[in-house]
């Protein structure tokens, strides 16, 4: 045995489900523990201690006490509670989209490092960042990235040509783009123009300091949304729950005017 | 008898197994309720269970508030003395009791059923949220009160809800949060010391 009792651990709260009367089982996603899941005693009361450090979306310090079956928290110090998030539905709805796709994606008790700096810092420039619609491009593409699902944007996945600067196909079983010549054997492809793979390529390749400078009009932004939701409803094998409900917001009018 | 041993009634077993499925009851406190019963007066005992069917077999919820009533509307919703121009929009049924007890209280309730969870695929069709729309477009209503939970699915609920209100022009209103009474400053999170010192009054 040499696991220690007890322990600590960075933390995002990403899950959270209701347990007996007054309890929550959390999940958490940690930089060197990977994704793991944890009792908090009592944070469903009003005087709890715990619970708005173990908010959903709340990245804290937490220490935990190893149990049978589940671990459980002992204490808790926010870090940053990322306010602005919480504090305007639209943000809020994007932070609960990025942290259901590293709960899909994210296997318990596997370390990845890259992926838990790439969700702190996808929560960070939503609270701040003009293009939130970028921010969330970034993350999905470098998501993917990091749970190895990478996808092909410099060659054809069929004949393995380079593209060429005209209408390439995404296709979401291929994992990769289609040449015009290929596309014509394959069903469901998603056609893309030459300026939204120009960025997908650029959101794979670059940080995020240089992705930000991008400014992406509306119809880049909405073919790049629609490849990466078809993307990655193909790879979960069901609809990302929280990405039908910011179609949602989007549809009505009003929805999407921030609180400043 | 020993407190752990299996029962040699498979009645008695049932019964203490469906008891400490219930909240705050733990097995040996089944126990203790069942061995209660078994020795009580059987008229005292068929009340009982009278009373426990009744709750699934004599209840709706009211037509105007979706609260839970034995009648087509429920008490409050009858009640001439309230304020019939103040909504308080609570998630749950067991919300209402308690803001009544607080006695400070004097308008309608409607009760969603629920909060808008987006990773739950829970959205505002599967809550009361259209039942209220339309009950603030047909009555003169002139403020809603918003009394979701204070977490992430209740503020989006209630920030979901002004957004739809306020161009109606009603006053909306969230409940005030901040620190709980009886607590410790030192302990409080940065959003419930944001929210008090924003909500903060003159003294
Ligand atoms: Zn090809
Ligand atoms: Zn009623």
């Amino acid at each position: 045995m040499s696991n220690p009792r007890n322990y600590q651990t960075e933390a995002i709260i990403i899950k959270g489900v209701k347990l007996g009367e007054a309890d929550r089982i959390l999940t958490l996603y940690t930089p060197h523990l990977g994704k793991i899941q944890a009792v908090a005693k009592g944070v469903r009361r009003p005087r709890s201690k715990m619970a708005g450090h173990l908010e959903l979306l709340t990245y804290s310090q937490v220490w935990l006490a190893r149990g049978r079956n589940l671990d459980t928290i002992t204490g808790c110090q926010t870090i940053n509670s990322f306010l602005q998030l919480k504090s305007d539905l639209w943000l809020t709805s994007c932070a609960l989209y990025v942290t259901e796709l590293v709960n899909q994606f994210a296997a318990e008790h596997i370390e990845n490092y890259p992926l838990f700096q790439l969700l702190l810092k996808t929560l960070e420039p939503l609270c701040k960042d003009k293009d939130k619609e970028l921010v969330l491009r970034y993350f999905e593409i470098n998501l993917l990235n990091q749970v190895g699902y990478r996808p092909q944007f410099k060659h054809c996945v069929a004949c393995n040509k380079a593209l060429q600067p005209a209408t390439n196909s995404f296709c979401s079983a291929a994992g990769g783009m289609l040449c015009p010549n290929c596309t014509q054997h394959e069903f469901l492809t998603y056609p893309l123009s030459v300026n939204a793979l120009k960025v997908l390529r650029l959101l794979q390749d670059s940080d995020y300091a240089t992705s930000s400078r991008l400014k992406l009009n509306s119809s880049i932004s909405k073919e790049l949304e629609g490849v990466m939701y078809d993307y990655l409803r193909y790879l979960l094998e069901r609809e990302v729950k929280s990405a039908t409900w910011l179609l949602t917001l989007k549809e009505q009018k009003g929805m999407l005017v921030p609180n400043k | 008898m020993d407190q752990g041993s299996i029962p040699t009634s498979e009645a008695v077993y049932k019964l203490i197994q469906g008891l400490s499925k219930l909240p705050g009851i733990g097995p040996k406190s089944a126990q203790r309720v069942t061995y209660y019963l078994l020795h009580a007066p059987e008229e005292q005992v068929k009340q009982l269970s009278d009373a426990i069917l009744s709750i699934k077999q004599k209840t709706k919820l009211c037509s105007v508030c979706f609260n839970v009533t034995d009648t087509e509307t429920c008490l409050i919703c009858r009640n001439e003395q309230r304020e019939h121009g103040k909504i308080c929009v609570v998630e749950q049924p067991q919300d209402v009791p308690a803001l009544e007890h607080t006695t400070s209280y004097h308008g309608l309730y409607h009760v969603l059923h629920g909060a808008i969870s987006p990773t739950e695929g829970i959205g505002p069709d599967d809550l009361k949220i259209n039942e209220l729309l339309e009950r603030l477009k047909s009555n003169k209503i002139d403020e809603v009160i918003l009394a979701t939970n204070p977490n992430i699915e209740g503020e989006a609920t209630a920030m979901y809800l002004s957004k739809l209100i306020s161009p109606m022009g009603i006053k909306v209103t969230r409940l005030a949060m901040g620190l709980p009474f009886g607590t410790e400053l030192e302990y409080a999170d940065d959003v419930t010391l944001t929210h008090a010192i924003e909500g903060r009054q003159e003294f």
